[in-house]
């Protein structure tokens, strides 16, 4: 109960944040909210020792019992590894945004309540057991980081990154609901611990591949996997300490918490593996190419977020494939240990990167790189941290960057002696792939610090007279980057911590105590190993390439802008709004002719086409009344007065007309034994009548109006279909009765029970005399419109003294 | 006889439509006094043209017509009476306002609020 608690105490913080600001206008807000992750961490922090040795916590809160819905906190190694890094990075941005943004120039109540929001929803999206739960966090992470990148709602790049990563954030959230519901329906529960129980059950089930489709759409959008990372770049908008944490270390992990989440459930099916891996790889390799080609210091970071998340990706996805291995590749076993390791040592370097990047902009007043260099005699302390998180994303030793990449290259290697699903043939493009990729991301690492830092000092092209920051903010990236080193150095005491419980919930189906996770993690093997030897290329060609690079970097300038991804976006969205568009101006002409048209074919289409297809028309002469004289004679008079009525060219001919046929229809009522309704519609034709002479003297005459012909036939189609559509379903109604009419129980109750003759007026009067009430009602409505209509006007000119 | 009504219903009927896609204002409102006969005979007929002798207790009556469409037919007679009546008033004030009875020439503007 109180551990669910915990996740909401970002959001009730929240509330309060605006009246603190308020108040107490004098302290920087943010000092108020850093005690929440600060506190939270300490509090996660206590379940370290329990969950590495292999305990889980959970507690439930119910929501709506009545669907089986609630709040389940699940405490594993995995979950929380994720609670650690959300809080304590958080406590480290949110240090580190006090001393970024300003007091009297931002609307820090705004920011820190999205921020607190995104907490609380980080928190949720990796304790939550329940699937509709997950989700309901997963999209309230993507409505706070909407809010987050839209921060400077002012600036137009604000609101379009804000709004496309919205778009594609929630459309893959969407995806994944439907994952979710799929996964529901074949396992009947919403509990995560359950279905990876019953995962094996689940594999041959038709709807499984849907559901592992869906849901990695969810997770690839989130994680800005290829082809949806385009979201990330232009999310960049957003206030520093935001893309620090979101963008880096939380949000776009979320994707990757879900993968690996997951893996236990649908490890067994071989689409997994390969989507996973192969998009991760893919997207790897993409983001580092990419990277180089940016001038934007934060545009680096984020493709190099891009192609890191996409090495992890990768990595989840090779450790499907030891589900399948069976111990035969024992090396392949890396994988899950190095994504998780990983993921930790890109948390640590890419959160000081980013603050660094932040701290150039906010020192030098621009995050061109094109203006930047020689900052490293005037900004020391970032330098040395930038080249320490630089140094690390590229590989090099002493850094824990180094640890990863080489553990990344055993498993790609690893994945080529794998015998089946087709690694057999395609398995040696993972490592050649990797090993490119890892080239890009040197030469990127390398162009991100010393372009900064060495090189020309340009102080002409600088908005302000650069100077070091002031140390708060350079508190939170130096204690990233001393992680950093730290970690190169007790890699296992870190790895039995926190990497091996979230490896065993990974893997259950290989180990079932963080313990049996039999890594043991060293720099230095002792001898050479292939790894080695490709990190020593990586080192050779990527110090040779960097050296080059103003000779070969013009080369992304040829590549053509229309074949872009992000160019591809925007047609999509403008040919959305422009295809809608024209297709609703097509169909919506402002004409109630052409609606009419509509409705009718429509009608007419639905009814006689279900008659058929139903086959349900039926005609029997069974039950029909005998026909008289009188009637046919009748029916003439009736056809006559309505082809008259339909080919008058005056309007007082189609108004006779139309009295000739009420007068019959009268008549009909007459022969068919219904007094009242004869007389009633003797007066009512008669008033009708006078009315439509009324109007007469005020309309003007029917003048032959030019019709276009294609508009004439069509309307005669259409009308005569109408009449055959009615025709049909008369003879069909007439001819099929099921029950026989009520009117018995009338005829013998109408003296009894209400003491009169005329069964029709009782009816209306006594049975049912609420019909009788509201029709009167209507008559009233009507007289009094009429009244309104002519009585009161009102139009522009003369203002309206009736309204006041 | 209920089969040949039906015919003369769907004549009915499309002599309605027909008018009702017309320009003409008055043609329209003609078109549907023509549509709520249909409806009225439609109603009448389908609960059965059978029955000797109107639904009212008198000595020696043997079977009657159905009531019950009769009620129905006579509530609707007096509410499509109103509603007419309602429509014609209606495009007696828009004829004046707008001086036209073209039905397609009165389409909203994007200036209308």
């Amino acid at each position: 109960m109180l551990q669910v608690l915990y996740i909401f105490i970002p959001m009730l913080v929240a509330i309060l944040v605006p009246l603190l600001y308020k108040r107490m206008n004098n302290i920087h807000t943010g000092w108020f909210v850093l005690a929440v992750p600060v506190t939270l961490a300490v509090i996660y922090a206590t379940y370290i020792a329990q969950v590495a040795k292999g305990e889980v916590f959970t507690a439930e809160l119910p929501w709506i019992p009545s669907l089986n819905i609630s709040i389940i906190s699940y405490l594993d190694g995995l979950s929380l590894l994720f609670s650690l890094l959300i809080t304590g990075i958080g406590s480290l941005v949110v240090l580190y945004s006090i001393f970024y943004l300003d007091k009297h120039k931002e609307k820090l109540h705004n920011f820190y309540v999205y921020l607190l929001l995104f907490m609380s929803a980080m928190l949720g999206v990796v304790q939550s057991d329940h699937l509709i739960t997950l989700y309901f966090f997963w999209e309230l992470t993507s409505i706070s980081s909407f809010l987050l990148i839209g921060y400077w709602y002012n600036r137009d790049a604000s609101r379009f990154g804000a709004l496309k990563s919205m778009m594609i954030t929630v459309g893959g959230g969407l995806m994944m609901l439907g994952g979710f519901v799929l996964l529901y329906l074949m396992g009947g529960t919403y509990s995560i611990r359950e279905l990876i129980v019953m995962a094996p059950n689940l594999v041959d089930q038709p709807l499984f591949t849907w559901s592992l489709v869906l849901l990695l759409l969810g997770a690839f959008t989130k994680s800005a996997q290829f082809p949806f990372y385009i979201w990330l770049p232009d999310a960049m908008e957003a206030p520093t300490p935001v893309s620090a944490y979101l963008h880096s270390a939380t949000m776009v992990k979320a994707g990757i918490y879900l993968v690996a989440r997951f893996t236990p459930i649908f490890a067994a099916s071989e689409l997994w593996v390969w989507l996973v891996t192969g998009v991760g790889i893919l997207t790897l390799f993409w983001g580092s190419f990419f990277a180089v080609k940016q001038t934007d210091l934060k545009g680096i970071l984020a493709f190099s977020t891009v192609s890191q998340l996409g090495l992890i990706m990768s990595l989840l996805g090779a450790s499907a494939v030891a589900f399948h291995a069976n111990g035969s590749v024992d090396t392949i076993k890396f994988a899950a240990f190095a994504a998780i390791f990983h993921l930790i040592n890109h948390a640590t370097f890419k959160g000081s990167l980013f603050m660094i990047a932040g701290i150039v902009d906010h020192e030098t007043g621009t995050r061109d790189i094109r203006k930047l260099g020689g900052l490293m005699s005037i900004m020391p302390i970032s330098f040395t941290v930038a080249a320490i998180g630089s140094l690390s994303m590229a590989g090099l030793p002493p850094f824990n960057g180094f640890l990863s990449k080489e553990m990344f290259l055993t498993a790609m290697l690893a994945l080529q002696k794998f015998e089946f699903l087709g690694f057999e043939t395609w398995g040696a493009l993972f490592p050649i792939v990797a090993w490119i990729a890892s080239i890009f991301t040197f030469i990127y690492s390398f162009y991100f610090v010393f372009r900064t830092f060495n090189g020309n000092y340009k102080p002409e092209q600088l908005p302000h007279k650069p100077h070091e920051a002031p140390i708060g903010m350079l508190i939170s990236p130096m204690l990233l980057a001393a992680l950093v080193v730290t970690i190169f150095f007790i890699p296992n005491f870190i790895g039995n911590t926190f990497v091996k419980p979230a490896v065993q919930a990974i893997q259950p189906f290989l180990y079932d105590s963080p313990q049996a996770v039999d890594i043991h993690v060293s720099a230095w093997h002792g001898k050479i190993t292939p790894e080695l030897l490709m990190t020593i290329g990586i080192i050779i060609v990527g110090v040779l390439l960097f050296v080059a690079l103003p000779k070969w970097q013009g080369m992304y300038q040829r590549f053509p802008q229309a074949l872009t991804l992000n160019n591809a976006y925007d047609k999509i969205m403008q040919g959305l709004d422009i295809g809608l568009n024209r297709l609703s101006r097509r169909y919506m002409t402002g004409s109630m002719r052409h609606y009419l048209l509509y409705m009718f074919s429509g009608i007419t289409i639905i009814v006689i086409g279900s008659l058929f297809v139903k086959d349900a028309f039926s005609i029997s002469f069974q039950g029909a009344s005998p026909i008289n004289l009188y009637e046919i004679i009748l029916i003439i008079v009736l056809l006559i007065g309505t082809g008259i009525t339909i080919l008058a060219k005056s309007r007082l001919t189609a108004i006779i007309g139309l009295g000739t046929v009420g007068y019959t229809v009268a008549l009909f009522f007459v022969i068919f034994n219904a007094p009242d309704l004869a007389l009633t519609q003797l007066v009512i034709e008669t008033i009708s009548v006078a009315l439509f002479l009324l109007a007469f003297y005020h309309l003007p005459k029917l003048g032959k109006r030019e019709e276009r012909m294609r508009f004439q036939l069509n309307r005669a189609i259409v009308s005569i279909a109408v009449g055959v559509m009615v025709t049909l379903v008369a003879l069909s109604a007439h001819s099929q009765k099921l029950i026989p009419s009520i009117a018995k129980y009338y005829e013998e109750t109408v003296y009894s029970l209400a003491g009169g003759g005329n069964i029709v007026n009782v009816i209306l009067v006594d049975y049912r005399g609420f019909d009788t009430l509201f029709e009167i009602t209507v008559l009233g409505i009507a007289g009094m419109g009429i009244l309104a209509m002519i009585k009161l006007r009102m139009n522009r000119k003369e203002n309206t003294h009736e309204n006041k | 006889m209920e089969i040949i009504m039906a015919f003369v219903i769907g004549f009915l009927f499309m002599a309605a439509v027909y008018l009702i896609l017309s320009k003409s204002l008055l043609r329209i409102i003609i078109g549907t006094g023509l549509l709520s006969h249909g409806a009225h005979l439609l109603i009448l007929t389908m609960g059965g043209l059978g029955g000797e002798a109107p639904p009212v207790l008198n000595e020696g009556s043997k079977t009657f017509a159905d009531p019950l469409p009769q009620a129905l037919i006579l509530t609707a007679i007096v509410i499509s009476f109103g509603v007419t009546a309602f429509f014609l008033v209606l495009a007696y004030r828009s004829y004046q306002e707008l001086q036209t009875d073209d039905i397609s020439l009165m389409r909203g503007s994007d200036e209308d609020e």
